[in-house]
């Protein structure tokens, strides 16, 4: 049973983010390679160096960072005011009746589908990211794709996608625990259920971004 | 059989339920009837072990409900089904995945084997021809009829109904009261209903307990109820002028 319930969680929380995670990471690459571009027109810097810094301006931070707060107020709202909702319809209690711990049975598998699924994410994001700075970056004339290509493969260092993953990994515990606590807490009416997702996104993003700092200094100093 | 002894209930300061005590026999419907706000809601969650007791024991059968431990209640929540107050099927699920619930989590039942147990469940309370549909596309009394429905799946001994009928028009409420008096012989459970429904009181009124600010204050049937002195119980019963002159006409 719960094993069917975290597989539709990831449906839920996982699958269904992959659109909204393609399009904004597609659009913040060729931002970022735009303004890249436009930040280092300089005869000394080599073209290239737009790809490398792109590249690494996705990797260690938007892939994970941004990604991890959108994604806060996409499922964080969604976990809150679904759990929310069976709080204030009884539906929690109706588990507790019957004899199951109702935060076991509907937290756990949200809390796993997100940790499992959100470094895939990340992936995506990483891969869409670059290939939106490609796509625009050569399009808009700023940079010739030998050069894009060449440069995103400059001075890889692969710890970085290392890094990467494990700030998903905890950003997604964050997103899930907090909502889940903010829902599964609610008292009152639809009203409460609102406030609770509202706090849920709110509270979740300020964790990551504190613990953004946190794990920055920790993994790569 | 539940025996409550002495419970009493305070949230903060505000003391909820006083010393009260009751005997709910199997086979039969009793109610807990009161004014809203009286405590009957807050009785009925402490009976369930969905709130705790500050003072008083409660015992299922002679086994002391308020003293066992995690796992004892686990098990003997087994033998309890609830209809709520707003029916508390599950959203994500059809109705025959919230019938099904009760039996995947607590039986080793093959899938053909629960389905008829759904099926027979299900036609029990008249619902046919809408497994597939989710509590959203039904009505109020189908759901009603959903949630008991579910609440007998695993053959309780214990039944408990927050206000069955909120809700719902009058007709339909007959309908839920006599599919609840029916199954309740039917499985001979003891089943707790809470309402401040006077039709129910007076066709399932087979014992009758009525709660005011928090404390027992008169307990009978339905035949008595008519005959009561209980100024209060009075107030709240005859409360409107059709009441008042059947109570008029029977004396």
């Amino acid at each position: 049973m719960y094993y069917r319930q975290t597989m539709k969680e990831l449906v839920s929380l996982g699958l269904r983010s992959i659109g909204i995670v393609t399009i904004i990471s597609f659009f913040m690459g060729a931002v970022i390679t735009l303004q890249t571009a436009y930040n280092t027109e300089n005869p000394i810097y080599p073209t290239y160096l737009i790809g490398l810094g792109a590249r690494d301006s996705i990797i260690l931070e938007f892939s994970s960072t941004i990604v991890a707060l959108i994604l806060a107020g996409k499922v964080g709202s969604n976990i809150a005011s679904e759990i929310g909702t069976m709080r204030v319809t009884e539906q929690i209690d109706a588990l507790e009746l019957m004899g199951i711990n109702s935060a076991s049975y509907i937290i756990l598998p949200k809390v796993v589908a997100t940790v499992i699924f959100n470094p895939f994410l990340t992936l995506i994001s990483i891969i869409t990211g670059i290939i939106g700075g490609w796509i625009v970056g050569t399009s808009a004339g700023v940079i010739t794709s030998q050069d894009y290509i060449y440069g995103i493969q400059y001075a890889f260092i692969p710890y970085y996608i290392t890094y990467s993953l494990i700030k998903t990994v905890f950003f997604a515990f964050i997103i899930s625990t907090v909502s889940a606590h903010q829902g599964y807490h609610v008292e009152g009416g639809s009203l409460e259920v609102g406030r609770a997702s509202t706090k849920a996104v709110v509270y979740s993003s300020v964790t990551i971004l504190l613990f953004n700092v946190i794990l920055t200094q920790l993994l790569l100093s | 059989m539940i025996r409550a002894e002495h419970i009493s209930k305070s949230f903060g300061d505000r003391r909820v339920l006083t010393d009260i005590s009751a005997v709910f026999e199997p086979g039969k419907t009793n109610l807990i009837i009161g004014k809203s706000g009286s405590g009957k809601t807050v009785f009925l969650k402490c009976l369930v072990g969905l709130l705790d007791v500050d003072e008083g024991e409660i015992y299922y059968n002679d086994v002391p409900f308020t003293r066992l431990d995690f796992r004892g209640k686990k098990e003997l929540r087994q033998k309890m089904g609830m209809l709520f107050q707003g029916s508390a099927l599950f959203d994500s699920m059809t109705v025959e995945e919230n019938v099904r619930f009760p039996l995947d989590m607590f039986t080793g039942m093959s899938y053909p084997e629960k389905l008829d147990r759904v099926n027979f469940c299900l036609d029990r309370v008249n619902i046919v021809n809408s497994n597939r549909l989710f509590p959203s596309e039904l009505s109020g009394g189908m759901k009603k009829r959903v949630a008991i429905a579910r609440a007998i799946a695993l053959k309780p001994r214990f039944l408990f109904c927050d206000e069955p009928n909120s809700g719902l028009d009058p007709k339909t409420s007959i309908v839920i009261d006599e599919l609840i008096r029916e199954i309740t012989v039917e499985l001979n459970m003891t089943t707790i209903v809470n309402t401040h429904d006077m039709n129910s009181v007076m066709e399932n009124g087979e014992k009758i307990i009525f709660i005011e600010e928090g404390e027992k204050c008169w307990e009978g049937n339905r035949n008595e109820i008519l005959k009561s002195d209980c100024s209060k119980l009075n107030d709240f019963v005859f409360a409107n002028s059709l009441a008042r002159q059947l109570k008029d006409s029977s004396k």
